[in-house]
């Protein structure tokens, strides 16, 4: 596989919230607002890219009775990492990510990359994997957030677009848009959407569905 | 290549790992602590500075600090006695921590707890602000429990120390666009120019519904939030319990009369 498939294979063909469906909580928790969405989309790049790099590079020596701890200590020192940096320098937008960051050591995303891929592969690719998962995993995320931004609070970025009425405007917001169930639906859509681009993506039926039977009395 | 399954191995790459994350995760927040504390810091300042309207969009971190530490005096008050106390520093206090210490705070029973709070701390920190050494403005800080967090905010009065000069929270998890309307300007707003006593009982509150400004009393009301009626509830009862006899009260009085 070529450098520029492994990065952009995820993004499309191989996403991983949407064809692999991992990751789905804290796509559902961090999306209620575009920029807070954004911060948690490059600290998830981060964490994925430097671990996989990470693991790749100590691939050879990793026990194989020990590895998945081996990889969740990597995982989890690069996510305090990243905690530390945010609430030194992002300070508004890490309280309110708050748990969020710490629970990127549970994004099955991160995990699965370094079990699926980093353990195979060299570090280049498995850094550039791991970016690319990432940004499969942000396009949904800022996709999801810009729609429960835009119809939930009526701005983007926080920048007011629609005038909502509680401050004198027009615009209803809607309630749903701003709660985590939200973006079950909008990830629906998404993945409706992106199967009818890429209809390979479709999975095939397990069964098939019975054509309606007509009723029948118990005999 | 020699197996990486033995016992040997294991132990050395465990071992080796965990001295290598705990590496870069202890340098980490050993330098970034600084940063950190500074950030907290300016934060808590900013609401400080919000809650009584002496704070401008758009002003740069300096400014912040800058107004800060020429308007804002910290003082500490033992809400026992409603007098001010040296026996803590303003610097370093830390009133959760003092609320949590059951040297430091009294258990409320059931009929005292209004705010849903379980403790009270035996000391606050009070802001002042003053103008040619004579009282502008106060800002108390006060919290209670809503819909489903503890909500943690600045409540700020004018000279007169009855009418309200700015109320804000700055900690809470109150659902996003129902409760979370507690951070709208709008409604933070209509507390600036209320009154907290009426006969020397508390009566600021949040009511059901709008208030009609002709109707008598509207001066103690706010409108209450659409959709939150028991964070709009949780609001009243916390400005109920830190303006009334367990918070603030005795201090208030103390300070009007000069005893504080």
């Amino acid at each position: 596989m070529s450098m520029k498939e492994t990065l952009t294979g995820p993004v499309f063909n191989n996403n991983p919230i949407a064809l692999q469906i991992l990751g789905i909580c804290s796509a559902l928790a961090v999306t209620s607002s575009m920029k807070v969405t954004l911060v948690m989309c490059v600290s998830v790049i981060a964490v994925t890219a430097f671990s996989s790099m990470a693991v790749s590079s100590i691939r050879h020596h990793i026990p194989s009775s020990i590895r998945i701890i081996v990889q969740m200590v990597i995982i989890a020192s690069l996510v305090i990492v990243v905690d530390q940096v945010l609430k030194a320098y992002f300070f508004t937008i890490s309280k309110q990510l708050s748990v969020f960051v710490g629970l990127i050591i549970t994004n099955c995303i991160v995990m699965g990359r370094a079990e699926g891929f980093a353990m195979k592969n060299g570090p280049v690719a498995s850094f550039v994997d791991g970016v690319g998962n990432g940004l499969g995993y942000s396009v949904v995320l800022l996709f999801v957030a810009f729609f429960r931004e835009l119809l939930g609070s009526g701005s983007l970025f926080g920048i007011q677009l629609l005038e909502t009425v509680n401050n004198g405007g027009w615009y209803v917001p809607n309630g749903l848009m701003l709660l985590p169930p939200s973006a079950f639906f909008l990830i629906g859509f998404f993945i409706w959407a992106l199967r009818a681009w890429k209809k390979e993506q479709v999975e095939e039926a397990e069964f098939k569905i019975c054509s309606n039977t007509r009723a029948q009395e118990a005999v | 290549m020699a197996s990486n399954d033995t016992i040997k191995k294991t132990l050395l790459v465990a071992v080796a790992l965990c001295i290598v994350c705990s590496l870069v995760v202890s340098s980490a927040a050993v330098l970034l602590k600084p940063a950190q504390v500074k950030n907290k810091a300016l934060d808590r300042k900013s609401n400080i500075l919000a809650a009584a309207g002496m704070l401008e969009p758009g002003q740069s971190d300096a400014e912040i600090e800058e107004i800060y530490a020429s308007k804002i005096t910290p003082r500490i008050v033992d809400l026992k006695s409603g007098r001010y106390t040296d026996e803590f520093s303003p610097e370093g206090f830390e009133q959760k921590k003092i609320a949590k210490n059951p040297k430091t705070s009294i258990d409320l029973s059931d009929a005292e707890d209004q705010a849903n709070i379980s403790r009270r701390e035996n000391f606050s920190i009070v802001y002042l602000v003053e103008n040619n050494g004579q009282l502008d403005k106060i800002i108390l800080p006060v919290h209670g429990y809503g819909l489903w967090s503890t909500l943690y905010g600045f409540l700020a009065l004018e000279s007169d120390l009855n009418t309200v000069a700015g109320f804000g929270f700055y900690e809470h998890g109150e659902t996003p666009g129902l409760g979370g309307e507690v951070d709208n300007p709008k409604w933070k707003n209509q507390w600036q120019g209320k009154e907290v006593y009426d006969d020397g009982e508390v009566a600021l509150g949040v009511v059901k519904g709008s208030v009609d400004p002709d109707k008598e009393g509207s001066e103690h009301k706010v409108d209450g939030l659409s959709g939150a009626t028991l964070t709009s509830n949780g609001v009243t009862n916390l400005v109920h319990f830190w303006m009334g006899e367990m918070g603030y009260k005795q201090f208030l009085a103390n300070l009007k009369s000069g005893e504080a």
